[in-house]
């Protein structure tokens, strides 16, 4: 089996008095694509800033592989160069040519070759498809192209593990699959990754396994097929209800289509 | 006939010598806007720390500042620490030292304001890749804070025009140096009009010359903020 390389234990996080987590567990083992999905304000979010320490735990502990990155305040930078993160809006820098963006953590954080990140990271774009868009500042890309290069950004760092946080959430429809088929492509190749999405048909195409979180509770856990056919809670159901529409026609529940293409 | 007031600014090397006092003028105001925007910024990003020394730190400064006439700092550095720690500062040092202590907590101000108007997921994605605190400042907020300066217009409405104001009343600030022993334009002046008392009207005319300079000095920064307003509006 292979190895674990994260594991939430038991953690708690609340906001102004209200639990947003209460006592949520994880394990993540080399390799493997968790997806993480629920109802807005679920926590979904949250568990994953906690995982890379931009928000405090205030119970709990998280492990990356052995070694304990809850509730440390020094060197955090250190772990986080390890833990690959991607958000919902177009965190590029804007003051940066994509390429500056891509070198800046390799080069300034791990210490790097510049040289030699740069014919990486131009391989990397050309896997994503963007390898002429090297030299331009990120105001010219679309919102798909901003997120293609926010993932090669992310694993140009080589990080354990990528978290993934809605990162779809703010493309207009046409531009989601693009993005989903580079994560894809990286789930592939063996890349460990927790994500956090509302493409139902992404996530049961992506995940290894699926985490239904509701009111900062780990609800239900298992494989994309238990899940999204034959979700055993009550509350799972609704919630995968709630991404179908009645048919105008024939009265029957159809489901949504999706941008994905495969 | 009866010399005209004016006369007396070219008689012999008195325009030289009033030219030479603008320049140190200048020379003090250029100084003090240079290191005032290089602390102004240290300044600005450690307004922004959590930490409480720092928190402290500032405030006192800022209440400094703001509380203190100008003159009496100029006295306190100029008399006051020669004799306490022996220093001896000529007149000049003492007014950038002093000029520079409330020019950084004022650029500091206008700083920490661009600073904060950076949107936080820019630095939670700088600080994800791994990056230190220093290098998130380094690399991604201050080069995009000097950006908002020049070329974003929302940002740039607001700031520039406070920094160059800022920097205006710099240069009429210095008018103060002349009280411990800088010979800059307002002292050049006063040196002529004694030269001169019997000429009445003297004192007149060498102020409005130097009411006159002072405005030529100060119009074309409000200008310039004007013209890059247009620009990049």
């Amino acid at each position: 089996m292979a190895d674990t390389i994260l594991r939430v234990n038991g953690i708690h996080k609340s906001f102004d008095g209200t639990g947003v987590l209460r006592g949520v567990s994880l394990e993540i083992r080399e390799g493997e694509v968790v997806v993480i999905v629920g109802p807005s304000g679920c926590g979904k979010s949250t568990l994953l800033r906690c995982i890379n320490g931009l928000e405090t735990i205030d119970k709990g502990e998280i492990y990356l592989r052995d070694e304990k990155i809850s509730g440390r305040t020094k060197d955090l930078h250190l772990v986080r160069q390890k833990i690959g993160m991607v958000f919902q809006s177009y965190d590029l820098f804007p003051h940066m040519k994509v390429m500056d963006n891509l070198l800046l953590g390799p080069t300034k954080a791990l210490g790097k070759q510049k040289q030699e990140m740069e014919r990486e990271a131009l391989s990397m774009l050309e896997r994503v498809g963007l390898k002429e868009k090297a030299h331009v500042f990120p105001r010219t890309l679309s919102g798909g192209q901003k997120q293609r290069v926010a993932l090669v950004r992310a694993m140009l760092m080589h990080p354990e593990i990528l978290l993934l946080d809605e990162i779809t959430a703010a493309l207009d429809p046409e531009m989601v699959s693009e993005v989903l088929n580079v994560v894809i492509d990286l789930a592939r190749g063996g890349m460990t990754m927790a994500i956090v999405t509302h493409e139902m048909r992404f996530a049961e195409a992506v995940a290894d396994r699926v985490l239904f979180l509701e009111e900062g509770v780990v609800l239900e856990e298992g494989t994309p097929e238990k899940f999204f056919h034959a979700p055993t809670t009550e509350r799972a159901r609704r919630f995968l209800q709630s991404f179908t529409y009645a048919s105008k026609r024939d009265k029957a529940e159809v489901q949504p289509k999706n941008n994905l293409e495969d | 006939m009866q010399d005209l007031g004016i006369s007396i600014l070219f008689k012999g090397i008195n325009f030289q010598r009033l030219m030479g006092g603008l320049w140190v003028t200048l020379r003090l105001a250029l100084i003090t806007i240079g290191l005032s925007c290089l602390f102004g910024l240290l300044f600005g990003v450690l307004m922004l720390s959590k930490k409480r020394v720092a928190k402290v730190f500032c405030r006192v400064w800022l209440e400094i500042v703001r509380f203190m006439p100008q003159l009496v700092l100029l006295y306190l550095v100029y008399f006051g620490f020669a004799r306490l720690f022996g220093w001896d500062l000529d007149g000049e040092t003492s007014a950038v030292m002093v000029f520079t202590f409330w020019g950084t907590a004022e650029m500091g101000d206008l700083i920490r304001g661009a600073l904060t108007s950076i949107p936080l997921h820019q630095t939670e994605s700088a600080a994800a890749l791994g990056l230190k605190k220093g290098q998130v400042y380094l690399y991604v907020l201050i080069p995009q804070t000097l950006r908002r300066y020049v070329l974003i217009p929302q940002t740039l409405r607001r700031l520039l025009p406070q920094a160059i104001n800022l920097s205006t009343r710099i240069i009429k600030t210095t008018a103060l140096v002349k009280m411990i022993n800088v010979t800059e334009v307002l002292k050049v002046g006063q040196q002529i009009i004694g030269q001169f008392y019997r000429q009445p009207d003297a004192a007149f005319w060498v102020y409005f010359v130097i009411f006159l300079l002072y405005f030529l000095v100060c119009w074309p920064f409000s200008l310039l903020a004007k013209q890059l307003e247009k620009r990049w509006a």
